[in-house]
């Protein structure tokens, strides 16, 4: 470094060959040490078998009108609930004001299948899972951290910030339904 | 590192041939033994030494314990029960690492009270009470990912529980939630992760101990009057008189520790853990290990939205926060005068925030319903006011009492 040209200014020595190098050199080094550092990130992501279990059919067919089963789905446990007449009536009358996470029945549900309440059955809140038929609203209640599902899973009292989760589900046919 | 001169003459050819190689002794000699100890340190003083034993007996146990316990959901459960029914010696030894998790929050709370106490955090220490307050965030992690390991309910949905508050952040919060997880939900892939951490980071905390050492040896201690050392007639060597007063008074810890391992090695746990993970069914009552329950009171207070952010963020905002805050308390206290004894208005506040802080544990524990709800909010607030509020106007409002011109002074006046 120690030419005439630098010596003559040595507040701002030219940008030299050499300094080139040295930050083409730390360029590279630092992609090179990104590129290594994601696949060690990458790995804890959700592998391949745990993604092969994401779509999953199930028979409704044994579910009473009244009763709940949870099954699991990606390895959460999923509601499905064959409701009341008198439960569907209750979650059609609350008016969309009431609530916290505004969604209608008919949002909630397929058409033609109201009778259907299939949703993640983890609290939106911290994820615990909620109990069936209790709470103020006929519906679920978290006894985690208190909150109160009506019955369409909607939230309307407690820390939860949103209504219960609907998976992407579809029905194949009256009593079939796929899941993911 | 100190100022003062090593007096290490080494006595045979062979000492002299390994301290031109590698001073080692002469360091040890320095360091732990000769090193100048204010001559005023209480018992208080005592828990950094007491913590040092923790680690090393967490350390040793988990090691043990590793060689039988298996990380996968179907044998996890399985495998602690057989180290506590079948493994030699598993019943004790699982005992001393369950029991040794609440034993070390007990010795890292009352360790961390006295530094709040008697202003060990002012400067020149900022950096040894930094890396005091990353230790304790660090073993709070290891000790989270340690309960998860057994795999039974309690396990299970602190897992899931704990890991979801990471989903409260915006936008990138469920990605970094699959990422934690290895999946939708805590499974297989979280209880292997978590184990592989659970057994990395003491050594991690190991480290960091060895820089909180190294930072404290810098400055020397502080001490209870928190006048710092003048002249050698304020110290006394380490050992013998420090490593005595340690040993005797980690001897006493130990007592209550025995009594635990032996007579009651579940009371500070949960029935509930001794029931298998289940994902479908969720304990009625859940609650964290009760050194989280402070932290733990703090998040569920936020059950009200803040402008534009909902409440579950907000509750892991100030969760997050009621830590965090610790890194800063050098800077938030305004006050010249290091000791709380000399400080008559800083007492009080100081006492009403270990009161706080004890019912903020007792209300971590209850239904978050009724009064509790209300309580925790009030609690929440005096944690932050304390020190947002309190610490930076008592050193401009606040007259302290006269402090001694010297340690050895005022050992000398009670005498």
């Amino acid at each position: 470094m120690a030419n005439p040209a630098t010596l003559a200014h040595p507040e701002t020595p030219p940008a030299t060959r050499r300094d080139f190098l040295y930050v083409a050199t730390a360029a590279v080094g630092v992609v090179a040490a990104g590129g290594v550092a994601w696949p060690l990130i990458n790995q804890l992501n959700p592998d391949a078998s745990v993604l092969a279990l994401a779509t999953i059919e199930f028979d409704l067919g044994g579910i009473e009108e009244g009763q709940s089963v949870t099954i699991k789905w990606r390895g959460l446990p999923v509601f499905v609930r064959h409701r009341t007449a008198a439960e569907i009536e209750e979650a059609k009358a609350v008016p969309l004001s009431e609530l916290k996470d505004p969604e209608t029945d008919e949002q909630r549900t397929k058409v033609g299948h109201e009778q259907w309440l299939i949703m993640i059955a983890n609290c939106t809140h911290l994820g615990c899972v909620p109990v069936g038929e209790s709470g103020d609203f006929d519906g679920w209640f978290c006894p985690c951290h208190g909150s109160h599902y009506d019955s369409a899973g909607r939230i309307r009292k407690g820390p939860a910030p949103k209504n219960l989760v609907l998976p992407p589900y579809d029905f194949i046919s009256d009593t079939l339904v796929q899941i993911g | 590192m100190a100022s003062h001169e090593s007096n290490y003459t080494p006595g045979t050819a062979i000492e002299k041939w390994v301290d031109d190689r590698l001073p080692i002794i002469r360091w040890s000699k320095t360091h732990l033994m000769d090193f100048p100890t204010p001559k005023n340190l209480n018992f208080w003083w005592t828990f950094g030494a007491i913590l040092v034993m923790c680690l090393a007996i967490q350390i040793i146990t988990g090691v043990v314990l590793a060689m039988h316990y298996t990380p996968h959901v179907s044998l996890a459960f399985d495998s602690v029960e057989h180290i506590r029914r079948d493994v030699n010696g598993g019943r004790i030894i699982q005992a001393v690492h369950a029991t040794g998790a609440s034993m070390f929050f007990f010795a890292l709370y009352v360790h961390m009270f006295r530094g709040l106490y008697f202003g060990s955090y002012k400067a020149p220490r900022e950096i040894l009470w930094i890396l005091g307050v990353l230790i304790f965030a660090l073993v709070m992690a290891t000790a989270f990912m340690g309960y998860v390991l057994p795999w039974g309910q309690m396990s299970f949905w602190a897992a899931t529980v704990i890991t979801n508050i990471l989903g409260a952040v915006p936008v990138v919060g469920e990605p970094i939630l699959q990422l934690l997880r290895g999946g939708f939900a805590v499974d297989n892939a979280t209880l292997n992760r978590f184990f592989s951490l659970h057994y990395l980071l003491p050594f991690v905390v190991a480290a960091v101990v060895a820089l909180h050492i190294w930072a404290l040896h810098v400055p020397g201690n502080n001490n209870p009057i928190g006048v710092e050392v003048k002249s050698s007639r304020d110290t006394l060597s380490f050992h013998p008189y420090y490593t005595m007063k340690d040993a005797f008074f980690m001897v006493l810890f130990l007592i209550p520790f025995a009594w635990f391992v032996f007579f009651a090695p579940d009371i500070l746990g949960h029935p509930d853990n001794y029931i298998q993970a289940n994902s479908q069914v969720t304990p009625t009552h859940i609650v964290p290990e009760w050194y989280f329950l402070p932290f733990y009171a703090i998040l569920r207070a936020i059950d009200f939205n803040i402008l534009f952010i909902d409440s579950k963020l907000g509750g892991v905002i100030f969760f997050a926060g009621s830590i965090l805050i610790l890194f800063v308390v050098p800077w938030l206290d305004t006050s010249k005068v290091r000791s709380g004894t000399f400080r008559p208005v800083f007492k009080w506040f100081f006492w009403l925030f270990v009161l706080n802080f004890l019912a903020l544990t007792y209300l971590g524990a209850a239904p978050a319903e009724g009064v509790y709800v209300l309580l925790s909010k009030i609690a929440t607030a005096y944690y932050f006011l304390y020190f947002l509020v309190i610490l930076p106007l008592l050193g401009r409002l606040e007259t302290p009492r006269p402090l001694p011109t010297s340690i050895s002074e005022s050992v000398l006046a009670h005498h």
